[in-house]
């Protein structure tokens, strides 16, 4: 363990001791700079779009807001806060997206450990054909499905949507864990196994910690993909229980009741944007380097 | 139910009844004889992601099947009419070379520009930032993405000043505006390019996780060693990601086959842009509805997969192998 903490403290210097000769490293900044300022030039556009009066949005260009004289108002968001209780709906999304984070996370976790460290029949048929389900288009379940949840009675509920999202997400969480798994030093496993830890014990203690990287990617991308869901909720809560409906559901409802007044909805999405890019930032700082390569040693 | 009551299921009782479950399970395998032990325990670890998949993918997937024999209301056996139809369609046809256009640019583009953007962000001081700006997009629904892109690609008569970003900037050099998402060749591109906008953020973290894998000690032996950086990124870092790089493209590959949100908001299929994922929600969704064709649809976007689905079995094969 004390090895695993070493790795982690050595890690921000290894990135920054290479000095390559000048020019390179300008070359270097030059590109990086440049491609983020590309990526970041549509957003920008949206936000700035978002504080603009509806009239001036349609008649000139976002960039000549940001040259005198200034005109910008925060209507556009009043509007949307009003029209709409979001904050219920924001707290629905909140009960959603967690557990249906954790679930297929936790779940693909003990099923990539198994493919990636134990043997057993048919194994690689089982994970070639689990893989293959990444491609099945979501619309093409939704009503054999939702027939489904109906008939059990829990169609509404918001264990509907957790169960549904963790079938959808599992694929890729299997393919992406199992990669990773497959990965770590055998040598781990098996000095773990010759000083007697039960599989569990190698799997909470040792497989766990050292896919942290990897699994804090995966579930920042599920949660993404739960809380940007607009149809799985829509079609297994909307009918049956409208008081569950998460957020996106109640902008998408906001946008077609005001129909083409672009304005609201640039402040709708941005509503929406905050929680997932604050949730990003905040697993940002398990993305660190060394620490399977810390465990190897140890 | 009560809010309270939910946030405690939500917070404390999933990853309990999770963690329980593995317990619970490793108790029973416990009280068996040593030998069998072995053989019992992968089934009782993947057992629950088999009982999800079973539920919401292969059991949806085998009615998506059989319907695709069936007539438009699933009543009568039709036998290949709507593979014929898939076939013999210009509509269908061009989907699918449009598909095909996904498939090649949108792959191509996410994992190169994910993986140069990995290695270098890897190298600077605000790579945090920098990082947060690629990933930005992901975070967006396709509605607000929608939203986003009708600004940059807007499009407006030549007389008039251009609100839309892209029009504005080639017009102080004195060219366009273009009508980016209605005139070939720049549709399909304009297209694509959203996509690979959305999910180059997607490939950067994973490939960047994959790239905090690869032990320093291993780069900075080759380093003093006196190895290039080029040389470090063929000999070294190149092969310990391809595992990394192939779950990324692969993912990209199945997510272009599958795009559908981008045209749907975008251009909804018009101007010789449609794809096959919405050429199926057309079908299925549009009145009255055939679901036969578009089960069809699904089916055939299924088959497109395979080859992909080999080159990783073979990869599995070769990764059993070496270890």
């Amino acid at each position: 363990m004390t090895s695993l903490l070493k790795a982690r403290d050595q890690a921000p210097s290894v990135a920054g001791q290479r000095r390559g000769p000048k020019l390179s490293r300008l070359l270097l900044h030059g590109v990086v700079i440049v491609i983020a300022f590309i990526w970041i030039v549509p957003t920008l556009g949206l936000l700035v779009n978002s504080f603009r009066p509806a009239e001036e949005v349609s008649r000139s260009g976002w960039w000549t807001a940001l040259f005198p004289p200034w005109d910008f108002t925060l209507a556009n968001y009043a509007r949307v806060i009003d029209a709409n209780d979001l904050g219920d709906s924001f707290i629905n999304s909140l009960f959603i997206t967690i557990p249906a984070t954790i679930i297929p996370v936790m779940v693909a976790a003990f099923a990539a450990y198994a493919f990636a460290w134990m043997s057993f029949p048919y194994k690689n048929a089982i994970f070639v054909a689990i893989v293959g389900l990444l491609v099945i288009p979501l619309q093409s379940t939704l009503i054999p499905v939702l027939r489904l949840l109906a008939s059990t009675g829990i169609a509404g509920e918001f264990l509907a949507v957790w169960l549904a999202h963790t079938g959808y997400g599992l694929p890729f969480a299997i393919y992406l864990l199992r990669n990773y798994m497959g990965g770590l030093p055998k040598e781990v496993f098996e000095s773990a196994a010759i000083d007697g830890a039960s599989p569990a014990t190698a799997f909470f203690r040792l497989a766990l910690p050292m896919s942290v990287p990897v699994i804090a990617s995966l579930a920042i991308f599920q949660f993404l993909f739960v809380w940007n869901d607009l149809l799985v909720s829509l079609i297994y809560i909307g009918p049956t229980d409208p008081e569950n409906l998460p957020m996106t559901v109640r902008v998408a409802s906001l946008v077609s009741s005001i129909g083409g007044q672009t304005h609201i909805l640039t402040a709708a999405a941005f509503l929406t944007m905050i929680l997932p890019l604050s949730v990003f930032l905040l697993l940002q700082r398990y993305f660190v380097r060394g620490i399977t390569g810390g465990a190897v040693k140890g | 139910m009560n809010d309270l009551v939910t946030a405690a299921i939500v917070v404390f009782g999933v990853p309990a009844v999770l963690v329980g479950y593995i317990l619970l399970t490793e108790r029973i395998i416990g009280a068996l004889p040593e030998q069998r032990q072995g053989a019992i325990r992968p089934w009782f670890w993947i057992a629950p992601a088999v009982a999800f998949l079973v539920v919401f993918l292969i059991y949806p997937t085998i009615n998506t099947f059989v319907l695709s024999f069936m007539d438009a209301q699933s009543k009568s056996f039709v036998g290949l009419d709507n593979y014929l139809w898939f076939i013999q369609d210009p509509g269908t046809i061009e989907a699918l070379r449009n598909s095909l256009l996904w498939v090649v640019f949108m792959t191509g583009g996410v994992v190169g520009l994910g993986l140069l953007i990995a290695i270098l962000v890897d190298r600077v001081r605000y790579e945090p930032v920098a990082k947060s700006v690629i990933f930005l997009p992901l975070a967006i629904s396709f509605v607000a993405a929608g939203i986003i892109w009708n600004f940059m690609y807007g499009y407006q008569d030549p007389s008039r000043p251009q609100t839309g970003t892209l029009n504005a900037v080639i017009g102080i050099v004195g060219l366009g505006p273009v009508r980016w998402t209605q005139e070939e060749p720049f549709n399909n591109l304009s297209l694509i390019f959203i996509g690979v906008w959305m999910w180059t953020g997607f490939a950067m973290v994973i490939l960047s996780a994959g790239l905090k894998g690869i032990s320093p000690e291993l780069l900075e032996a080759a380093r003093v060693d006196g190895a290039t950086e080029w040389q470090v990124f063929r000999g070294i870092i190149v092969p310990l990601l391809t595992p990394t790089i192939f779950v990324v493209a692969t993912t990209i590959v199945i997510t272009a086959l599958k795009s559908f949100d981008i045209v749907f908001t975008v251009t909804n299929g018009n101007f010789g842009t449609d794809v096959i994922a919405r050429e199926m929600w057309q079908q299925m969704f549009t009145p009255p509805g055939n679901f036969g064709r578009a089960s069809a649809v699904a089916i055939v976007l299924l088959l497109a997969i395979i080859p992909f689905m080999l080159i990783n079995i073979r990869r599995f094969r070769e990764q059993e192998a070496i270890r």
